[in-house]
């Protein structure tokens, strides 16, 4: 029993989603009242984790199917912080749009919790489990500026290809039961030695499965429908939160059960993060919808993170958080100031909508412009470092060709990045947009953008943290 | 010394900076902005002054060392200065002073901004001069593409957004390679610390394509031919001040980078790639030269004329001989001043007619004696005079190629001619000649802040025209270490 506290933060939150939803019920117009315990709540689970199972070594439970170490402490705090950080953001979003609700919320509050079942997960079903948990409320949040038929779209779409992908994931763990005779990721590991190429098959279907969620190429169609469909505060969410559980599942599910077939899918690894880096550059040249853009740079970067997984080692795995990290902060910099593009209640996301931002707000431009330079990955600002860790990761192993390839598709990349500056600072201005932002926002603006300016005074602390990590 | 002298050099400019992003409310109140500006760099260039002053150039190794944890156990913050670095140092904070005073005319909207810029850049380019960790110099070298961008675009001419891409890409483009290079090598080695690297060597197996990685950030910095191109672009378009700073100092990043990198640190892939730099060099000598003879627009052909200079720094490098080495760095120092002087000159007339095309000028001798006299000097200070500084670097580096190579030597020297050819045609062109053009009646002469800004850079073009020594002697003992240590590690294969 006294094994249930390291659980605690997920039964807190878990109860809280009920109580929640009660309350929201039975009290009217307590829309307000729902967000700001939301907020208390995440805030609250978030310390549970840190006192309760940072400290302590790694634990397994319930049958060894839930793991508790350092890695999973981690990824739940960043995860609790920042869905934390979009939940406070994004009220005046939905109040502009009149979809500020209870659900709002408690979805994601729901699609939490799901993460971090998955970030737990030492098991395919309880994996399974917590990837099903969010995707629902996933959905949901993708529809949910309901009224509009883009969102509806958007929610739909996403459904059937995720439906689609679950399937191929599912399908992937009843291969690897079948071989393996168990879900348990240390049983499969002792169990790997017979049936090495049948496994495969299961690796490649769940990595599919995977590669969906996390928005990777081949597997990346969904994501600029989805996230340009979406309300923009949904798409923030999108663009930060599943990708953190994501990769963690990528990390444990690789290195925990599979490290002995590290040849066979070093090979797709290698191949995912390459294809989504050069993809997520070269597609994202000719978007003129801001969100559209931010996807493919999204699948861009999420190209680089996996290009740490692949280098097979603890320093790949550090760097790939690493740069996970730093690149929601820029992501969470960059939708702060989609977000204060707004004039008489209307939200504007094309990209010539940027026009000659630098002589109308001269600040927010010059925010922009930090956090676009740090995408692009230029030194001193933190993106560089984010890459250079993962390619120094890359090379120690001397994958060369997947650091030059990388490297070359940032030259890429750093065009369109260059384009959106271009617009802000080299062309003519057009009508002023609103300055009366939430406090919040523009909180998040300034510390994400002064975190992205002086990272490069204090690296060592980023990598203190994460140095920790102890998979293999 | 506890005193961080090159600390101060890099962090004082930003603090500059800072003080005027701060500042920014006061509008309309530009001229508090540009004194604050002025009054940093002078500060900095007069430090750089005192650096010079303490700096001992009996030894080779490094001076002002500072070292500090940086990255745990990963990079260190390094700086320090030898005979190499050091004069690109003064060169720096000598010209950015001078930049900054010449915006008065050029920058006519976001006056605060750009000088934001021009600071924060003049931090980066100490830091590329002294930093002695590969990561830090590969920071400091790729940070300065921001500014530069910045300011190619914002205060540029008509088509200032093709060229500030160009210019970004290329440089990114070139710059990614080394980076390989860079973590390739602290993968090898474990470190990226450079005086360590100088001592431990790195492999013979991977020399070649580590130079070759180097190689393509510095060719292309450089300009070497073929990618040359961006440069032309990025001068004409970039206002006054900012050319300036690319010809002046920008690309004397890759110059040095050739002599403290590519020489020190892979001595048999330097020897075994020279025929290729040779080439290169040659080509860009003569053909850049031929190039420049052709162009009509006064800033292209000094941009051309800019690639050719280079031609013969590469060139003046790689003879691994002693007047080679120093005639390059003198060469670049003089490149630094003259075609800084050469850009402000047609800023000046610029600034009046509005024009950069020689078509537009003749005859302006008689309006504006004062002007025609300095330009005069620049001029055949850029085509190597003897007496100017550019005779000095031109002729040490020749005397260093015969040495080495009989063939490309004297196809170097035939390029001098041709250097000579392009640059009194263009004074020719623009100065003698009959007036035709009647508006030109209406310029004036130059004012006081143009005159100082000449003056200043006229004095010692001259100066180290006739008496090089002080330059020689910084430079003088760190290079023949550096040879001796290129030739000590050949002979060891390491």
């Amino acid at each position: 029993m006294e094994n249930l506290q390291l659980v605690l933060p997920e039964i807190f939150l878990s109860l809280s989603i009920m109580f929640l939803l009660i309350l929201g019920v039975f009290k009217k117009n307590s829309s307000r009242l729902v967000q700001s315990l939301s907020l208390a709540v995440l805030i609250i689970t978030a310390v549970i984790t840190f006192n309760e199972t940072i400290g302590i070594n790694e634990t397994k439970l319930f049958n060894n199917s839930i793991i508790i170490d350092y890695l999973s402490s981690l990824m739940k705090i960043i995860t609790l912080l920042a869905a934390f950080l979009v939940l406070i953001i994004s009220s005046n979003y939905l109040k502009t749009f009149q979809i500020f609700k209870i659900e709002y919320p408690i979805l994601i509050l729901s699609s939490v919790l799901g993460m971090m079942v998955m970030i737990n997960s030492n098991d395919l079903i309880v994996f399974y489990m917590g990837l099903e948990l969010q995707s629902l409320a996933l959905y949901v949040l993708a529809t949910f500026n309901r009224d509009q038929i883009k969102s509806s779209e958007a929610g739909l779409k996403y459904f059937v290809l995720s439906a689609l992908s679950s399937g191929l994931l599912l399908y992937g763990c009843s291969l690897i039961y079948g071989f393996t005779g168990s879900t348990n990721f240390n049983v499969i590991a002792d169990q790997l030695n017979s049936n090495e190429y049948a496994l495969t098959f299961g690796i490649v279907f769940i990595l599919v499965g995977l590669a969906f969620k996390i928005s990777a190429v081949p597997f990346h169609m969904w994501a600029p429908d989805v996230y340009e469909g979406s309300p923009t505060s949904v798409t923030l969410f999108f663009t930060m939160v599943p990708k953190i559980a994501a990769l963690t599942v990528f990390i444990r599910f690789l290195y925990v059960p599979f490290l002995n077939l590290i040849d066979q899918w070093q090979m797709i690894l290698i191949f995912l993060s390459i294809a989504s880096m050069l993809f997520g550059a070269i597609a994202a040249i000719g978007q003129t919808n801001l969100k559209r853009l931010v996807a493919y740079s999204s699948i861009g970067h999420v190209g680089y993170a996996l290009a740490g997984v692949a280098a097979g080692t603890n320093d790949g795995i550090q760097s790939s958080v690493i740069y996970i990290n730093i690149y929601i902060l820029m992501n969470l910099g960059l939708f702060s100031c989609l977000l204060m593009l707004k004039r008489d209640n209307n939200y504007y996301e094309k990209i010539d909508d940027l026009s000659g931002l630098s002589k109308n707000h001269p600040m927010l431009a010059l925010s922009l412009l930090i956090i676009l330079f740090s995408l692009a990955g230029i030194p001193p600002l933190a993106g560089f470092f984010a890459k250079f860790y993962v390619f120094k990761a890359v090379i120690e192993q001397s994958m060369y060709f997947l650091a030059i390839v990388g490297l070359l598709s940032t030259v890429v990349a750093a065009f369109y990045y260059l384009r959106l500056i271009k617009i802000m600072y080299f062309d003519e201005q057009k009508e002023k947009y609103d300055t009366d932002h939430g406090f919040w926002l523009k909180f998040s603006l300034t510390a994400s953008t002064l975190l992205i300016l002086i990272y490069f005074i204090f690296p060592s602390q980023l990598i203190e943290v994460v140095s920790r990590i102890n998979i293999i | 010394m506890n005193f961080p002298i090159l600390s101060s050099l890099i962090l004082l400019p930003s603090i500059g900076a800072l003080f005027l992003f701060f500042n920014k409310s006061e509008k309309k109140n530009n001229f508090t902005g540009k004194y604050v500006a002025l009054f940093t760099s002078a500060v900095n260039f007069f430090l750089s002054i005192y650096l010079w002053i303490l700096f001992d150039p009996t030894t080779s190794e490094f001076q002002f060392v500072e070292e500090r944890i940086w990255i745990k156990d990963l990079i260190n913050y390094k700086v320090g200065v030898d005979g190499i670095s050091i004069l690109f140092i003064l060169l720096t904070t000598f010209i950015t002073p001078l930049c900054i005073l010449s915006v008065n005319n050029s920058i006519k909207e976001r006056l605060s901004e750009f000088l934001i810029a021009v600071l924060i850049m003049e931090s980066f380019m100490i830091g590329v001069f002294c930093s002695l960790d590969l990561v830090i110099f590969y920071l400091f070298f790729e940070a300065g593409l921001i500014p530069m961008f910045l300011i190619i675009g914002i205060w540029g001419g008509a088509r200032r957004v093709y060229s500030a891409f160009k210019f970004f890409l290329y440089t990114l483009l070139g710059s990614v390679l080394m980076l390989v290079a860079i973590i390739t090598i602290y993968w090898l080695n474990g470190t990226t610390d450079v005086v360590e690297l100088y001592n431990s060597g790195i492999g013979i197996k991977y020399q070649n394509l580590l130079w070759l990685a180097f190689f393509s950030s510095f060719a292309v910095k450089t300009p070497m031919w073929p990618v040359h191109t961006w440069l032309p672009d990025a001068h004409v378009e970039a206002p006054t001040a900012g050319s300036v700073l690319l010809a002046a100092i920008l690309l004397k990043m890759a110059g040095y980078g050739f002599i403290r990198f590519s020489l020190g640190l892979f001595p048999t892939a330097s020897e075994i790639f020279t025929p290729l730099i040779y080439t290169l060099s040659v080509i860009a000598i003569i053909f850049t030269s031929f190039i420049a003879l052709m162009q009509e627009d006064m800033k292209k052909l000094i941009a051309y004329s800019s690639v050719a200079h280079m031609g013969y720094v590469t060139l003046g490098i790689f003879t691994i001989q002693q007047q080679g080495i120093e005639g390059s760095i003198i060469q670049m120092i003089s490149h630094g001043l003259v075609s800084a002087a050469l850009f402000l000159c047609v800023g000046v007339v610029y600034d009046r007619m509005h024009s950069r095309l020689i078509d537009t000028y003749g005859g302006i001798v008689s309006i504006i004696p004062k002007y025609s006299i300095l330009f005069m000097l620049f001029t055949l200070a850029a085509l190597g005079l003897p007496g100017t500084s550019g005779f000095v670097g031109e002729f040490l580096i020749l005397m260093g190629a015969f040495k080495d190579n009989f063939l490309v030597a004297v196809i170097a020297s035939l390029g001098v001619i041709i250097g000579a050819a392009y640059m009194l045609w263009l004074y020719k062109r623009v100065v003698f000649g009959k007036l035709i053009n009647t508006d030109l009646k209406q310029m004036f002469d130059l004012n006081r802040s143009e005159l100082f800004i000449l003056s200043c850079l006229a004095v010692p073009t001259l100066f180290f025209g006739f008496y090089p020594d002080p330059l020689i002697n910084t430079i003088e003992v760190s290079i023949s270490d550096l040879i001796d240590q290129y030739n000590f590690k050949l002979a060891s294969k390491t």
